[in-house]
């Protein structure tokens, strides 16, 4: 492992190529690492590496190059697996990224689990990507799905979870930290609760990740899932964990290659642990780049990060809290560096073209979380979201940038 | 770059993002569609009166949307209006190709003119859609079609 770093961020800067260039001739601000992270010198040099160097197709050869690639690929497994403190290699399957993972799950969960008249227990949190696959499994089964609702300021109701909890549920999926407002979501209460009641949980992680620490079995979360190009590493690969107690009941998601044991036409067997869950050539270099990234993550202090990102949280809200007719959407007490607001009488799609124009890149739209837009009563926001390399200098560029937009529109 | 973007968000276009003309439902028109742009979230609602000889004799809009598409729609509803169908769809084309930046067709007429408002859009590619999207309301409503969306 590397030795840990002392957190500085100008030296942090100089890890990610793509600071070095100018947009529309400004300084890049990107505060929209919320959608996608941008990657490390490391894992740029990974993924250059694992095609120029060691490049053959995984698990299939005796090859010396099949060897090495399929070594580098494994080992990548083996990061994740010791960073989320997972029990065993088998409990890690590569997707394509979150959305693929809690589609496995829904399909190969739901269609051993779900029956008609069950519950499915969501919340207002949630980005598109852990609803729409719930209803496509529930309609299969004539389950339905519920949501557990929310406050003014975008925390999460633990009152009326516990009373949506019943015996009809048979799975909770719930996000770790809201990709639209930043709400982070107690979720051990959250599993813990379940748990009594036998209720196995889905977290979906992708916020989480870059953020904090992640402990799967402190958590005791039956599922956790993320996606690589979050954190810092290509597009692409993502993970489900699992516990062995669920992977081993469910039945298969996809068939094909690499998925089997022995097939036949009468008869196929498939193959056990995370293989039977990795259909066909999997994001070799993908899930490189992600065990690459996991490891210049773990080259700080997650603690550091953390209070890193607290603190622009802070220097940010307080500076567009100044601003006249700027509203901030989500005020939950535990946030990520996730803002999003609205200016009074401007639309996101203007703000963000506006705002472009200086170099600063947020994003604007509904987030993928549809009815959290909805219960906001808002089409759209504005979200400015931050990751380790952002500055004081990046939030000074934002609040300028609005302040051009509402002269723009003054 | 305040060039382009000062010709984007000119006084016109503001105005008309402010006071939208020939906002509302009315209460009665022969074609209607719904626009939707799923990108953003954005809607807009078209209600369109066609007289027996096929001219436009009422148009109205109503939604949420972005400046450009609420611009863009307020400025549709004045040009439109008495023009017949043939004309219409011949009009939509012109805007079409003026801020795809293809082609520009746009004769030089008082109705030319204001379609010229939003060139500038052509300057901002993912903005394109939020100024054709009432006029392909329009067109489906004159087709009939009650759902359209800009993907
Ligand atoms: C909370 C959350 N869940 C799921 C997703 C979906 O991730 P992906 O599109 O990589 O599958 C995202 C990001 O878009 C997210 O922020």
């Amino acid at each position: 492992m590397n030795e840990i770093k002392s957190f500085d961020v100008e030296r942090i800067r100089q890890d990610f190529p793509i600071f070095n260039q100018k947009i529309h001739g400004k300084r890049l601000t990107f505060l929209d690492s919320g959608a996608s992270a941008q990657k490390p010198q490391a894992v740029l040099d990974a993924v250059q590496n694992a095609y120029a160097v060691t490049y053959a197709n995984v698990h299939r050869g005796v090859h010396h190059l099949s060897q090495q690639s399929t070594e580098l690929y494994e080992n990548a497994r083996e990061t994740v697996c010791a960073h989320l403190n997972a029990k065993s290699i088998d409990e890690i399957i590569f997707t394509k990224n979150t959305t693929e993972a809690i589609n496995l799950v829904a399909q190969s969960y739901g269609q051993m689990a779900l029956k008609e008249g069950d519950e499915i227990l969501l919340s207002y949190l949630e980005h598109h990507s852990n609803i729409v696959p719930w209803q496509l499994a529930a309609e299969k089964a004539g389950a339905t799905v519920k949501a557990v609702p929310i406050d003014e300021n975008g925390e999460f109701l633990m009152e009326e979870y516990l009373k949506l909890l019943s015996p009809k549920t048979k799975i909770v999926a719930i996000t770790h930290i809201s990709n639209a407002i930043g709400t982070i979501v107690p979720v051990k209460e959250v599993i813990e609760a379940a748990h009594n009641m036998e209720i196995p949980v889905l977290i979906d992680g992708s916020q989480a990740m870059p953020h904090m620490k992640v402990d799967v079995q402190d958590l005791d979360a039956d599922f956790y899932v993320f996606t690589g190009h979050k954190v810092f590493a290509p597009t692409g690969i993502g993970v489900l964990y699992g516990k062995n107690e669920w992977l081993e009941k469910m039945p298969p998601y996809q068939g094909g290659g690499d998925m089997i044991n022995r097939v036949t036409f009468e008869k196929t067997t498939y193959a056990t642990g995370h293989s039977k869950f990795e259909a066909g050539t999997p994001p070799i270099v993908q899930a490189i780049g992600l065990g690459a990234a996991i490891e210049y993550l773990n080259g700080f202090d997650f603690d550091a990060i953390a209070a890193h990102e607290q603190s622009l949280l802070a220097y940010a809200t307080e500076q567009i809290s100044l601003l006249n007719s700027v509203n901030i959407i989500g005020q939950a007490k535990e946030k990520a560096a996730i803002i999003s607001f609205t200016i009074e009488g401007v639309h996101p799609h203007d703000i963000g073209t506006i705002v472009d124009q200086a170099g600063v890149a947020v994003r604007v739209g509904h987030h993928c979380a549809q009815p959290l837009m909805d219960f906001f009563d808002v089409p759209s926001t504005a979200r400015a979201s931050m990751a380790l390399y952002n500055n004081r200098e990046d939030i000074d560029a934002l609040v300028g940038s609005i302040k051009m937009v509402q002269e723009f529109f003054g | 770059m305040m060039e382009s973007l000062k010709e984007l968000y000119q006084e016109v276009i503001l105005d008309h993002s402010r006071h939208p003309r020939n906002f509302g439902k009315p209460e009665a028109c022969t074609h209607e569609a719904h626009g939707y742009n799923p990108l953003c979230g954005d809607t807009v609602n078209i209600y369109l009166s066609l007289s027996t000889d096929e001219v436009v004799e009422d148009l109205f809009f109503d939604g949420k949307g972005c400046a450009i598409s609420i611009a863009s729609a307020s400025m549709m509803t004045e040009i439109l209006k008495n023009k017949t169908r043939s004309e219409t769809e011949e009009i939509f084309e012109q805007f079409r190709n003026l801020v795809t930046g293809d082609k520009d067709t746009v004769p030089e007429t008082e109705d030319g003119e204001r379609l010229r408002v939003l060139a500038g859009v052509k300057q901002f590619p993912m903005r394109v859609k939020c100024a054709t999207l009432p006029w392909h309301a329009v067109h489906s409503a004159l087709n009939d079609q009650t759902d359209t969306t800009t993907e």
